[in-house]
């Protein structure tokens, strides 16, 4: 054991017993007792898994386990130049037909988990291109999934207006609500951006719970409609279109799944467009940007529109496939979710974001007994990716040669 | 004018506890360039340790007999609590990414904060906990204003740490290196200051002034909740920066602006009740707007605005 090593191992050590008092207080002291056992139980837990986790990582680092990770490392980075030589069609096909054929492969539950999938994908793609491409921190994304919602709620219960007509409307709003946020905030960079939005997030959150009037308050709004479409009908050989509300949740997978394709296609495009490269101009260096004549403002304002174009299509979903929004579904700690899968996937990345929010919504549904640990492990992942993998699970592939982000 | 002076002085108690929350946001983004995400969760962990402590120390019978040695020691302990809490956070989460971009430190910040409210959760329930009220009756009436010594109590607590902070900062060794380490980090680790250390003690500091602000809220109010440092956090972090962020005495005075304007606001300004959230944000993005620096603040490079 070298002196290094050594050293580290008492920090490690110094660290589990000051968590044991920071933990000691939380659960030992109750009912007028002191109980040492049950903290005990608790941090041994903690403990273990801590000391596993730390001898593999200072041993990766000491150079013993390269038997184990070289090999794996080779056979992956073999794997991707396979992958990176097929063709894209055979890639996306099975993807596609898995995508399609799913409903009918698995039951309510299953279509459940992945209708709330895609709904996060459309939301992480549409936050991707703020935070990613412009690299805009926006806390307050969930603000336009709730117009969205709100919008289309509104417009289906007073004026029966049907989905898809909605659809473009529930976008233009979000869009324009994304141009009221933008404008006074988008002056400001990095972190004061941040608290900003934040700040945007939370009034429209307020004015939606008080507004009693138009919203609601807190008690929602309900009987919102399915999305519906007119099929053909035949009787006795006249010929008529009858109106199908789309209530069963495999019709409603589609039509999100087409939602989400759409996304995926437009942030595509967006990504490697015109406007794509003056985003990721602007996110690696805003005064350099400006001064090879990008217009920063209009490009952010921009970029603010169209993040909110896709949050308000998915708002307007959520609200046809719930069919009730209440204020509590648009918290900061919804934003949060959004931004973990942004950053967990990798940002600027579209598979990453898909990834993203497979992890954070899919996965938990695995381990349906942790429940309550969910935003415990999102946040400490959080933390930790940002050690580890600052880029992500899946990063974003970047073209050409760029500045290193240290600013 | 009775209910005007009433009011005045709810914003005065509710200021000061900003105030006190303000100055944790503003020294560490003084020193560091961060904004704490965590630090209002660690404002309502100190609001825990209060009913923790004073419920097991009511439990014993110490309330009854010596009522302000127990609200004192609570008082410290907590403050010493979060301390310890604030630094275990700055070592774990903000000292290793000193070297990344700051969009890493922010979120990994944010990650923290949904941590550490998850973790004050699982351990202390979702619901309401009260705090033990018996020793925290009575008041009088002065000018036909009704003041509680609940009021009074805290009022002077927050006066005697803002004193004994601004002591710290203008009078002390470690005061001088934490002005160094914020003026220029480079330099004054040339001249043999251990920034590592200033940064620990800096959060250690504020974390101890947003405990106290918890405990003084949680007596208040009677009961914490698990999400109680969401809103309140926001608010000071707008107080900071009304103040002038980096700036101290901006901050206590940011602080009394923003709960004399959400209190003021709320009585008067018709629904303002239901909006009074709202005004803290409202004056956050017009001064970020329109006065970037503040009330007391330097200039700031374009990298913060």
């Amino acid at each position: 054991m070298t002196r290094g090593s050594r050293k580290s191992w008492q920090y490690f050590g110094l660290g589990l017993a000051w968590f044991y008092l920071l933990l000691w207080p939380l659960l030992g002291i109750r009912d007028g007792e002191l109980h040492f056992a049950a903290t005990f139980a608790v941090w041994l837990r903690v403990a273990v898994g801590a000391t596993i986790c730390f001898a593999l990582y200072r041993l990766g680092k000491a150079g013993r386990l390269d038997g184990v990770l070289n090999p794996l490392a080779a056979a992956r980075d073999a794997v991707g130049d396979t992958l990176a030589r097929a063709p894209r069609w055979m890639l996306l096909t099975p993807v596609i037909v898995f995508a399609l054929a799913y409903p009918m492969l698995t039951n309510r539950y299953a279509q459940d988990v992945a209708i709330n999938v895609l709904v996060y994908i459309c939301l992480g793609l549409g936050l991707n291109v703020v935070v990613g491409l412009c690299g805009l921190l926006d806390l307050g994304y969930i603000a336009f999934y709730g117009v969205g919602a709100y919008t289309y709620a509104l417009l289906s219960v007073h004026y029966s207006v049907p989905f898809w007509v909605c659809l473009p409307i529930c976008a233009t709003f979000a869009a324009v609500a994304g141009c009221f946020i933008g404008y006074p905030t988008l002056r400001m960079r990095g972190d004061y951006l941040a608290i900003v939005t934040l700040g945007f997030g939370e009034i429209v959150r307020i004015v939606i719970n008080n507004w009693m009037a138009l919203t609601g308050g807190p008690n929602g709004i309900l009987g919102i409609k399915s999305p519906g479409i007119y099929i053909p009908h035949f009787v006795d050989g006249s010929f008529s279109f009858e109106y199908l509300l789309l209530r069963k949740l495999e019709y409603l997978y589609y039509v999100i799944l087409a939602l989400a394709a759409f996304t995926i296609v437009a942030v595509h495009r967006i990504n490697f467009s015109r406007i794509g490269r003056a985003f990721e101009a602007i996110r690696e260096d805003e005064t350099a940007a400006e001064l090879m004549g990008v217009d920063t403002f209009r490009f952010k304002l921009l970029a603010y529109a169209l993040g909110a174009v896709f949050g308000g299509l998915a708002g307007a979903f959520f609200a046809a496939r719930m069919r009730f929004v209440s204020p509590e579904s648009f918290t900061f700690i919804e934003s949060a979710m959004v931004l973990a899968m942004v950053v967990l996937g990798g940002m600027g990345s579209i598979p990453g974001v898909i990834l993203g929010a497979l992890a954070l919504v899919a996965l938990p549904e695995a381990f349906r007994e942790f429940e309550l640990y969910r935003m415990l492990a999102f946040g400490g992942a959080m933390a930790v990716m940002m050690l580890v993998r600052p880029a992500g699970l899946w990063p974003a592939a970047r073209m050409g040669k760029r500045s290193d982000d240290t600013e | 004018m009775d209910y005007l002076f009433q009011q005045l002085i709810n914003g005065l108690t509710l200021g000061g506890v900003y105030a006190l929350v303000a100055l944790g946001y503003t020294m560490v983004y003084g020193i560091i360039q961060l904004i704490n995400f965590a630090h209002g969760e660690i404002f309502a962990a100190g609001g825990y340790l209060g009913v923790i402590l004073l419920s097991y120390m009511a439990s014993q019978g110490l309330m009854d007999s010596h009522p302000w040695f127990g609200l004192a020691f609570a008082l410290i302990l907590a403050m010493g609590y979060c301390a310890m809490l604030a630094m275990a956070v700055e070592k774990v989460a903000y000292k290793p990414l000193r070297q990344s971009s700051r969009l890493s430190v922010l979120l990994s910040a944010l990650g923290m904060s949904i941590f550490l409210q998850n973790g004050l959760m699982l351990t202390q329930g979702v619901y309401d906990k009260a705090y033990p009220t018996e020793f925290t009756h009575g008041g009088f009436e002065w000018l036909g204003v009704r003041v509680s010594y609940m009021q009074i109590g805290i009022l002077a607590v927050t006066a005697l740490l803002l004193v004994l902070l601004n002591t710290l900062v203008f009078k002390t060794r470690i005061g001088k290196a934490m002005r160094a380490t914020a003026q220029d980090k480079v330099m004054s680790a040339l001249v043999g200051i251990h920034s590592d250390k200033v940064i620990s003690t800096t959060f250690a500091i504020g974390a101890a002034l947003a405990a106290a602000a918890g405990i003084m809220v949680g007596l208040y109010y009677g009961s914490v909740r698990y999400d109680m440092g969401f809103v309140p956090g926001i608010k000071a972090f707008a107080a900071a920066v009304l103040g002038g962020i980096g700036n101290i005495t901006g901050a206590m005075i940011g602080g009394l602006i923003i709960g004399m304007v959400e209190i003021l606001a709320a009585a008067y300004i018709p629904a303002g009740g239901e909006y009074k959230d709202v005004f803290a944000f409202v004056i956050l993005i017009g001064v970020l707007y329109f006065m970037p620096t503040g009330i007391m603040g330097e200039n700031v490079d374009d990298t913060r605005v």
